[in-house]
């Protein structure tokens, strides 16, 4: 499993700011093939070609704020004297960092956001609904074609819908409020296509921190990454999720997944009514990738960064006091599934807390009706309610000092759960087996299941 | 653009993130001073002490990396901090830097700059001086899009001149 090609960390990250170099499109009204994410900017702004460094103009489909940007958003919307909504139906707001409102401040905000909200006729996805990604995935809103932005980095996930899906701030969002559209400087695209079978009981979750592992924290900073191949087909829609809501972790500005008839059946859409685009045969990549994933081991990220991948029997032994199912990535309906066939007819070591934050009511739902719930709690599980949860620090499963903790959610910096709390990121499964030893442990040890 | 940013260097390493620039639980507040008054405090407490009106970061790789928290950027800058210099940013936070007006450009010699040095952005020349070691850097300004929005004092101000709101 190699990568073939390198770009140079330079040649990213000076796309910033001015035209990329090694631009391939050749001038004098010759078209030359573009990918995917090139044909969706194009589309929207209009041109017939756009290429990597262009800056255009672009309309917005679909814009979502949570509680946690909100509040900014909302002061600054202000500063724009007699500015209304572009429109409301586009909009919406997503109670999730705190939610329900774990203090007194987070309360005042969901009541300012409820107020902005009923003044100019905006939706609401209430306290307990769920986190913004899978909400609005779940809501249909995130189609082919579309540009989706969200107060929230882990926005680019939605790209596994073929819309162009990226996360901005709340100022820049208190703008786009107003005006509806945007400028987007035209990345650069490296595709990555996976191949392969996944052995028992490696995840999704593995896939996206063994791609981390690889490519690193920046190294894919300003870049589109395009992720198709058999592995992708052969994943149901939310487990792709789990991928590319983990690319944002590689600095990329969004992550895009072909369409296919699980996309169209979860979406409600057909071929017809959807705008699909397909990358040219002779599209331009920065880079292209192939990996094999059937003899992938689990990965655990250790404390730092969610790049810091290593295979798990580098991180077997460790003991924690905390794991979990958390986070828009790492707490759908597969993850508690996966976790609770490694649980069934198992008990929660005594020396672990074991915290479930669902990232949606309707996995709570589903999971409930399955009998998934039943068998976590029976093991020994402590569930919150659907929300960001345990991966920020937001109030709920927050560590002392020098605990450790194993976890499903999204990153594991420096004092993201507490200052000075160490945690290893990983599979529902192999959070589920290390939750049953007290340490971190190869869930495959534990059998069962897969 | 006619204006130069003047203040001593507070060196960073690489892949800074948003979380160590303000940990999450104070991404409640609003109060871009009361943000300012936590600005690096798990990971750097005495920088609050130190940093003076003007003063720049010298950053490494991904500087901001992590969240889409703008508080982020907003500690920084409240604090007193004029402008940051790093190899690299994350995307979220440069974009979001440029959109409050907190300046941000890239230079590969970062490394070469010490803590405490004097600087000088001229963004009028696109240089980089360095007074404590007699050195000058060239750097690319950001796109006219990103110095429009700046020189506008950010992205509401510029936003309400495109609107012509009133």
């Amino acid at each position: 499993m190699k990568l073939a090609l390198r770009l140079d960390d330079n040649h990213s990250s000076n796309l910033q700011g001015r035209e990329a170099r090694g631009v391939f499109i050749k001038s004098g009204g010759i078209f030359m093939g573009m990918t995917v994410t090139e044909k969706i900017i194009a589309n929207k702004a209009n041109l017939s070609q756009v290429k990597p460094g262009q800056i255009v103009q672009v309309p917005v489909d679909f814009a979502f704020f949570h509680d946690n940007n909100a509040p900014i958003a909302i002061r600054q919307f202000s500063r724009l004297p007699n500015a209304s909504v572009w429109d409301s139906s586009k909009v919406m707001f997503v109670l999730d960092h705190h939610s329900p409102s774990t203090t007194l401040r987070a309360a005042q905000h969901h009541q300012n956001i409820r107020d902005f909200a009923k003044k100019h006729n905006i939706k609401v996805s209430e306290v307990g609904r769920g986190v913004s990604h899978p909400v609005v995935a779940e809501e249909g809103y995130a189609r082919p074609g579309r540009i989706i932005l969200g107060t929230d980095s882990h926005t680019v996930g939605l790209g596994t819908f073929g819309c162009l899906a990226t996360g901005i701030g709340s100022t820049e969002m208190a703008a786009v409020l107003a005006t509806g559209s945007i400028w987007l400087q035209v990345p650069e695209t490296v595709k990555i296509w996976l191949d392969g079978k996944l052995g028992p009981h490696i995840t999704p979750k593995d896939v996206a921190l063994f791609l981390l592992k690889n490519f690193g924290p920046s190294f894919l900073n300003y870049a589109a990454v395009e992720i198709a191949g058999p592995l992708v087909d052969s994943l149901n829609v939310e487990e792709r999720m789990a991928i590319t809501i983990m690319c944002l972790e590689m600095g990329v500005k969004n992550a895009i997944m072909p369409v296919d008839e699980k996309i169209l059946n979860y979406i409600n859409g057909t071929q017809k009514t959807e705008k699909i685009f397909q990358a040219d045969k002779d599209a331009v990549y920065a880079s292209v990738v192939q990996f094999d994933v059937s003899s992938l081991e689990p990965i655990v990220a250790t404390p730092g960064l969610p790049t810091n991948g290593v295979e798990v029997n580098q991180a077997e032994g460790v003991e924690i006091n905390q794991a979990t199912l958390g986070s828009c990535s790492g707490a759908f309906l597969h993850d508690l599934e996966a976790a609770a066939e490694i649980l069934k007819g198992r008990k929660v070591h005594p020396g672990v807390r074991f915290v479930v934050v669902p990232n949606s009511s309707k996995v709570v739902e589903k999971a409930a009706r399955l009998g998934i719930i039943s068998t976590l709690v029976e093991a020994g599980a402590i569930f919150s309610s659907p929300a960001c949860g345990t991966c920020g620090g937001y109030e709920v499963g927050v560590l002392a000092p020098d605990e450790t903790c194993i976890s499903t959610t999204t990153r594991n910096m420096d004092g993201r759960m507490g200052p000075g709390g160490l945690i290893y990121l990983a599979s529902a499964r192999t959070v589920a087996a290390s939750a049953v030893m007290g340490k971190i442990t190869d869930p495959r040890k534990l059998g069962g299941g897969n | 653009m006619n204006k130069s940013l003047n203040g001593k260097a507070f060196k960073f390493g690489d892949d800074v993130d948003t979380g160590q620039i303000i940990p999450g639980k104070y991404v409640v507040l609003t109060d871009p001073n009361e943000l300012a008054s936590h600005v690096f405090e798990d990971v750097a407490p005495e920088f609050k002490g130190k940093v003076e009106m003007g003063d720049i970061i010298i950053a490494g790789k991904n500087f901001g990396t992590g969240s889409s928290r703008e508080h982020a950027p907003k500690a920084i800058k409240f604090s007193g901090i004029s402008a940051v210099i790093a190899k690299s940013f994350a995307r979220i936070f440069y974009r979001n830097a440029i959109n409050i007006g907190l300046f941000a450009i890239t230079l590969p010699q970062v490394d070469e700059i010490k803590e405490n040095d004097q600087i000088t952005i001229n963004l009028n020349e696109g240089k980089v001086i360095n007074h404590t070691q007699g050195k000058e850097y060239k750097f690319d300004l950001p796109h006219k899009v990103m110095l429009d929005i700046f020189a506008e004092g950010g992205i509401i101000p510029f936003t309400k001149k495109e609107l012509n709101l009133k």
